[in-house]
């Protein structure tokens, strides 16, 4: 699943896409937490909480990255990422 | 017994005055920017001789000598625990007698400037720089110690620049100002160089603890020796050399004549009475390490000094500038006074040569200022710096002739004026000292009464010359100082200095030598003779004489070509042969690493910036596989 966004990540050229992605990735990373943490260390809850974490965070992330996607889109019409190549030398 | 803290006002006001006139005095009125300097030179006027009459006659003597007394002191710069350079005011019988020389000067030199300046372009700012040039030559006779000295030398060179530049639209002022500043300021290396060497041999900078003969400066320099003298001696020697820069002694000379160009009153107070006497006040103040252990150096001081005198008065025969005439008889007559420290001893009567050199000082600023005044109220009148367009001129200007008349003779050593008893000393001294010396000053005497009687003539007396207008007599504010000075000139020489400054500060016996005394006057009239004989009525022997001697008359009147030789130097063999390789090596070698280093760069990163492609993509796709090229590394390499 992990690889999936990854791959995900570098072969789509659509924002949203992207982002859905990352946002893979960080599920992914959540299970590994879990699972891990069930079958590791039993008697602690570190990785519960870390989980709870990552999916306060990426709720958050999420919404501001729509937002920049938006604003984007309103500045180049484009949500296309080889197109938006302003940070350039 | 008084402690003088207040002479550090002598000092203060000055600079105050320089720092009003110099930043306000363009929003005053002219008349009222020259008033206001020269009431402030006025109340340091008074200062100095309350100062004066306080120290010689209301202070307690300790054994009959005079104390030196440390008036104010700070610490300015800490270098190491004991040597630190000090901010301070000492009081003693030479710096006394220089407060009153140069504030008397200076004083009369404000007044006449008033005259001779009025309607100048920038009045004010001559006034400022007249009262920062006070400031820096007041700062320089009461320093402590020689760095302080040094600083207000330093200064005392800068406000001589700025005021031989007074007149800067003139090219050759400007040309002549940085002649004198870089002269005087490659002389100045020497001095400091003099003086590093003696503060790392002494660990002191204090005129106090260093001119202590019993102190230990003087005992522990002496002890390491360089090349056949001992360390001392050679600083002693360096340090001299800024002194000979200062005073115009050969061979640094040069400038002086050429500093005539700027304003006839800063002539006479610079380049007369006061900075160009700093180097004969410099010798006096270290006085006793060179008489008491660096004997080398103080007969450099002497022969200097003789062949300087000697060599400044056969120029001063042939000029026609009457300032050049002027400035060549001071290089002459400091001449005299080096020579009379150099054939000094230390101590009662052994320093006569001291007292007469001092003595001299004194004289000299009184009757060469009043010169130099006298000569500017001529100038003023018939506008023009040459004597062979003057002529005739007792008639015309009284009160000029009488004052003129009475330097000359003051200059020529005639009694009763000042100029005979201070010369009859220093001949005297040298007589007992050194019989060469002794010839040569002699023979400059008789110079000295020649040329300035040959000035004198040419001036005063000899034809009419057709003038455009009738010359008139200078206005009362140039007058009155040269009345108050040519009294000054005249009656200085009864100023018992034997009681007053000597080298070590007793009271000594002396009196007028008749055997050397009678020869002087002798020789002196001798001089004016000829110059009678040649100059006063207008005949055809002076042309004839220059004609039989014609290669010396043209070396002599080129001022034997000093200027050439140091031309030579410095631009054929200073310039090329050191100036212009250290400018390659700059150029090419230093510029060239840095340009090198700035172009390397500059073509990597162009190379380079394809990698800042702006594509998300790519920097996610370097970024994962180095992450997984880490990784691998880790899990597999890593044991």
């Amino acid at each position: 699943m992990f690889f999936i966004g990854v791959y995900g990540f570098l072969t789509r050229r659509n924002l949203i896409t992207i982002l859905m992605s990352v946002e893979l990735i960080l599920n992914s990373v959540n299970i590994n937490f879990v699972a891990f943490n069930r079958y590791l260390y039993p008697h602690k809850l570190e990785g519960f909480f870390f989980t709870l974490f990552v999916i306060t965070v990426a709720a958050s992330e999420a919404a501001v990255a729509i937002a920049i996607i938006i604003n984007i889109y309103r500045r180049f019409t484009t949500i296309n990422v080889e197109d938006v190549d302003t940070m350039k030398y | 017994m008084a402690t003088f803290s207040y002479t550090v006002w002598i000092l203060i006001i000055p600079f105050l005055m320089f720092i009003l006139l110099g930043l306000a005095g363009h929003k005053l009125k002219p008349k009222l920017s020259g008033l206001l300097g020269t009431s402030g030179l006025a109340v340091i006027t008074a200062l100095s001789y309350i100062t004066a009459y306080l120290y010689f006659f209301q202070t307690d003597k300790i054994d009959d000598v005079f104390q030196k007394i440390t008036a104010f002191n700070s610490t300015w710069l800490q270098l190491t625990d004991n040597l630190h350079i000090d901010i301070g005011v000492l009081i003693d019988p030479i710096s006394v007698m220089m407060l009153i020389v140069i504030t008397t000067v200076s004083f009369m030199v404000h007044i006449y400037s008033l005259g001779y300046m009025k309607g100048e372009k920038g009045f004010e700012r001559y006034y400022a720089f007249l009262s920062l040039f006070s400031f820096s030559m007041l700062g320089l006779v009461l320093s402590t110690n020689i760095f302080e000295m040094y600083i207000f030398w330093e200064l005392v060179g800068i406000s001589s620049y700025l005021l031989i530049g007074f007149y800067y639209e003139k090219p050759s002022a400007v040309k002549a100002s940085k002649k004198a500043f870089i002269v005087t300021r490659f002389a100045d290396l020497g001095f400091l160089i003099g003086i590093l060497i003696l503060s790392f041999n002494t660990k002191t900078f204090d005129f106090i603890t260093l001119t202590d003969p019993a102190g230990p400066a003087i005992a522990q320099g002496s002890g390491i020796s360089f090349m056949g003298l001992s360390v001392l001696t050679w600083s002693m020697i360096f340090v001299y050399m800024g002194g000979v820069g200062k005073s115009a002694m050969f061979p640094f000379h040069i400038w002086l004549p050429d500093a005539m160009e700027g304003p006839t009153p800063v002539s006479a107070l610079i380049h007369a009475a006061t900075m160009v006497v700093a180097g004969v006040y410099l010798v006096a103040r270290m006085f006793p390490i060179y008489a008491l252990s660096a004997p080398a150096a103080l007969n450099v001081v002497a022969y200097v000094g003789a062949f300087s005198s000697l060599f400044a008065a056969v120029i001063a025969c042939t000029q026609t500038d009457i300032k050049r005439v002027l400035a060549y008889s001071t290089i002459s007559q400091i001449g005299y006074m080096m020579l009379a420290l150099g054939v000094s001893g230390y101590g009662e009567h052994e320093g006569l040569g001291y007292m007469a050199s001092m003595f001299h000082l004194f004289t000299h600023a009184m009757f060469k200022a009043l010169l130099f005044l006298g000569a500017g109220a001529i100038i003023h009148a018939v506008h023009s710096n040459y004597m062979n367009d003057m002529g005739g001129l007792r008639k015309y200007l009284p009160i000029t002739h009488l004052t003129f008349l009475i330097a000359c003779l003051t200059i020529a050593g005639i009694p009763p004026f000042s100029g005979f008893f201070s010369k009859d000393e220093i001949l005297a001294a040298a007589f007992s000292h050194n019989k060469l010396l002794f010839a040569v000053e002699y023979a400059v005497a008789g110079i000295t009464a020649f040329y300035m009687f040959r000035l004198y003539f040419n001036i005063f007396w000899g034809e009419d010359t057709r003038y455009d207008h009738t010359p008139h007599e200078a206005p009362a504010t140039m007058t009155i100082p040269l009345i108050v000075l040519a009294i000054g000139a005249a009656v200085s020489g009864f100023i018992p200095f034997n009681r007053l400054v000597t080298s070590d500060g007793k009271v000594f016996e002396s009196e007028i030598e008749w055997g050397i005394a009678v020869p002087s006057v002798l020789i002196g009239l001798l001089g004016i003779g000829i110059a009678y004989i040649l100059y006063a009525k207008k005949n055809s022997l002076p042309d004839k004489l220059a004609g039989t001697f014609r290669y010396t008359y043209k070396w002599a009147y080129n001022k034997f070509y000093i200027d050439e030789v140091w031309l030579f130097i410095t631009k054929k063999i200073i310039f090329r042969y050191i100036s212009e390789p250290v400018a390659w090596f700059d150029r090419h070698i230093v510029d060239g690493t840095m340009n090198a280093i700035a172009s390397v760069t500059q073509v990597v990163s162009f190379r380079i910036r394809g990698f800042q492609s702006g594509q998300l993509q790519k920097y996610a796709y370097i970024f994962i596989s180095g992450a997984i090229l880490l990784a691998v590394i880790f899990i597999y390499l890593w044991h």
